[in-house]
């Protein structure tokens, strides 16, 4: 009992995801205990998880600054509009627009992540412009007057309800599920020593551009998902409201509150927005106003956000992606 | 002679580009931010002079005069308060403060000016308008000539202030390592606040020539970083010069596609950006640095 042990999962740990493990149970069951309004307003706010879990995927984790992730937000419901035109059935066209909005991150990750920082940041929204433009082209689309889907129509208005519900609530819980076992793995070990010390870790044999890729492409099918999720629950698609950078302003808020470079922290975040937007959404600009200058406060006071702050000052360890090193004394005591 | 035309304006467009790039490009070289608030802070230097002149009744001559200093006061504090703090967090922190501050620029000026859309040539009599014909099919507005050799004049005078003055050798000492340069008495800190007030009494220029020569709105800043980051990525971080030849193939860029069609004008212009990215990419970096210093 004289060495320091390496743990990962702590009777902490294991009680906190029991009960998230249970929360989730609960709200699997959704539609059918929920109110209608209720169930809606969860739709949108699973939609707000999977946004906040990609982007700090791409910038907590890789080193990422996009603020052009709308660009994947807007080509998921645009595929999903053209997919169920073309006669597929609705709600596997969401998934299925996903996908392919992933397939073609592919390329587009391999000139993008090649630049640096701001770079990078600027271009990707360069791409979210051009993604509108080209959109709006389509004689389908209209422009910016838009299209619906008008597919979802044939299911009845409850049950449109309920299957988007668990749509937004599946694709949520798999895209958490798919970062926390990332992390969890090798690719997590490459992934955080990136966000540390790109240069460092390239230098230790982190193969840089492979991790990047594989983030790159996971967080444009993530806000692809939620792009066709968040159409199958508004209906209509007008190409200005889905490419519109206000969608970055929300990743970047719901991630910096929370807390950036924290599994739980998006999740915290998101919730958080969530609340904030149920509150203040009808003050309008002073809103926005707000959601802007508290990211601006939290980037240069609390970078780590709120989860970041309370993990290591109350050294919680809830959901563990990392290792903490136990000194032989508290092992002993543990003991 | 219409698509000869076309490319004439492309080029009076592109300085104007260049205008608006060369802040965030000086920016960039000595600190090594993208300053994500660029384009916003351009937009509140053009509501700074529309405000002057219309609530004020002030000439937009002298509007700019004060819009000059008011912005480097900006850029001071921008710096103080905000840029500072944010280098000392690492490489994410600048974007995801100035990311911040322009939502909130942005949304306070449509708070304090409302949605309309807003423009400073009604103030600027013939100017506006006023040309000179070059043959019967082309003439060539003096509000262009004008932008074109403001843009001359201040890549120029930046060229020469970095390369034979004191100053700018103490800019590209700190720029190069603001650590190093402690050791010989140069507050790096002061250096970049000037900096940021220089870059900023730039924006100020850009952004009169944004409110005379076309419209903008309060949520106009986003469009005008792009265009600042594009003509910077094409003609090469760091190169003045660079950002004059990227501004006008960035404009000849959008007026050639409004030439094939209207909606081609935006379109035309990104597809080009990216073409730059592309080739930068496939040549290597190396090459491509090689390739543009041939052109060049």
């Amino acid at each position: 009992m004289s060495v320091p042990a390496v743990q990962r999962w702590t009777a902490q740990s294991v009680a906190f995801a029991a009960a998230c493990g249970a929360g989730l149970a609960i709200l699997a069951a959704g539609p059918a205990i929920f109110a209608p309004g209720t169930t809606d307003r969860l739709t949108s706010l699973f939609v707000y998880v999977a946004l906040a879990a990609m982007w700090n995927a791409l910038a907590g984790y890789s080193g990422l600054v996009s603020v052009g992730q709308q660009a994947f937000f807007g080509l998921g419901a645009y595929a999903a509009i053209r997919l169920s035109h073309a006669g597929m059935p609705v709600y596997p066209s969401l998934i299925a627009g996903a996908a392919l909005v992933g397939l073609l991150a592919l390329p587009l990750g391999e000139v993008m992540l090649r630049l640096r920082g701001g770079e990078f940041a600027i271009g990707m929204w360069v791409l979210a412009e051009l993604a509108h433009l080209l959109v709006n082209l389509d004689t389908l689309v209209n422009g910016e007057t838009g299209t619906s889907l008008i597919a979802i129509d044939a299911v009845s208005a409850a049950s449109r309800r309920a299957d988007t519900y668990w749509s937004a609530f599946g694709a949520m819980v798999t895209l958490l599920l798919i970062v926390f076992v990332l992390l969890r793995g090798g690719l997590g070990a490459s992934l955080q020593a990136i966000r540390d010390d790109e240069q460092a870790a390239a230098s230790v044999g982190v193969r840089v551009l492979a991790a990047k890729r594989v983030v790159f492409v996971l967080a444009a099918f993530g806000c692809a998902l939620a792009g066709s999720l968040w159409l199958a629950s508004a209906i209509t698609f007008q190409p200005r409201a889905y490419f519109s950078v206000q969608w970055t302003a929300y990743m970047i808020f719901m991630t910096l509150v929370g807390g950036l470079g924290t599994f739980e922290g998006p999740v915290l975040g998101a919730v958080l927005f969530f609340a904030v937007e149920t509150l203040f959404g009808a003050a309008g600009v002073w809103y926005l106003v707000g959601l802007g200058g508290a990211a601006l406060l939290f980037a240069l006071f609390l970078p780590r956000g709120i989860w970041g702050a309370a993990e290591r000052r109350l050294s919680l360890r809830l959901l563990p992606v990392g290792y903490h090193v136990v000194l032989p004394e508290k092992v002993a005591g543990a003991d | 002679m219409i698509l000869l035309n076309q490319i004439l304006q492309g080029v009076f467009l592109g300085a104007y580009y260049a205008l608006i790039a060369c802040g965030l490009s000086f920016l960039f070289g000595v600190m090594r931010i993208v300053n994500l608030a660029h384009g916003s802070l351009a937009v509140l230097a053009a509501f700074l002079m529309f405000g002057l002149s219309d609530r004020l009744g002030l000439s937009p001559w002298l509007a700019l005069l004060a819009a000059v200093p008011v912005m480097a006061l900006v850029g001071w504090l921008l710096q103080l308060l905000v840029l500072e703090r944010s280098l000392r967090g690492g490489a994410l922190v600048p974007l995801l403060s100035t990311f911040g501050l322009a939502i909130v620029l942005d949304n306070l000026l449509f708070e304090g000016f409302g949605a309309d859309t807003r423009s400073l040539s009604p103030y600027i009599g013939d100017l506006s308008f006023a040309s000179w014909a070059l043959t019967n099919d082309i003439s060539v507005g003096q509000l262009d000539v004008l932008g074109l050799a403001a843009a001359v004049v201040l890549l120029g005078g930046l060229q020469m202030l970095l390369a034979r003055t004191r100053l700018g050798r103490v800019i590209r000492a700190t720029a190069e390592d603001p650590e190093i340069v402690g050791l010989i008495g140069i507050d790096a800190r002061a250096v970049y606040a000037l900096a940021t007030a220089i870059a900023m009494a730039l924006v100020a220029i850009a952004g009169a020539f944004l409110a005379m020569r076309a419209t903008f709105t309060p949520y106009s800043g986003g469009a005008q970083l792009i265009f600042a980051f594009e003509t910077v990525v094409i003609g090469g971080f760091g190169s003045l010069w660079g950002t004059l030849a990227g501004g006008i193939v960035l404009g000849v860029a959008q007026n050639l596609g409004a030439y094939v069609s209207p909606n081609m004008f935006l379109i035309s212009g990104h597809v080009v950006f990216l073409a730059v990215l592309v080739a930068r990419v496939w040549l290597g970096e190396v090459s491509w640095r090689r390739l543009r210093a041939r052109v060049a």
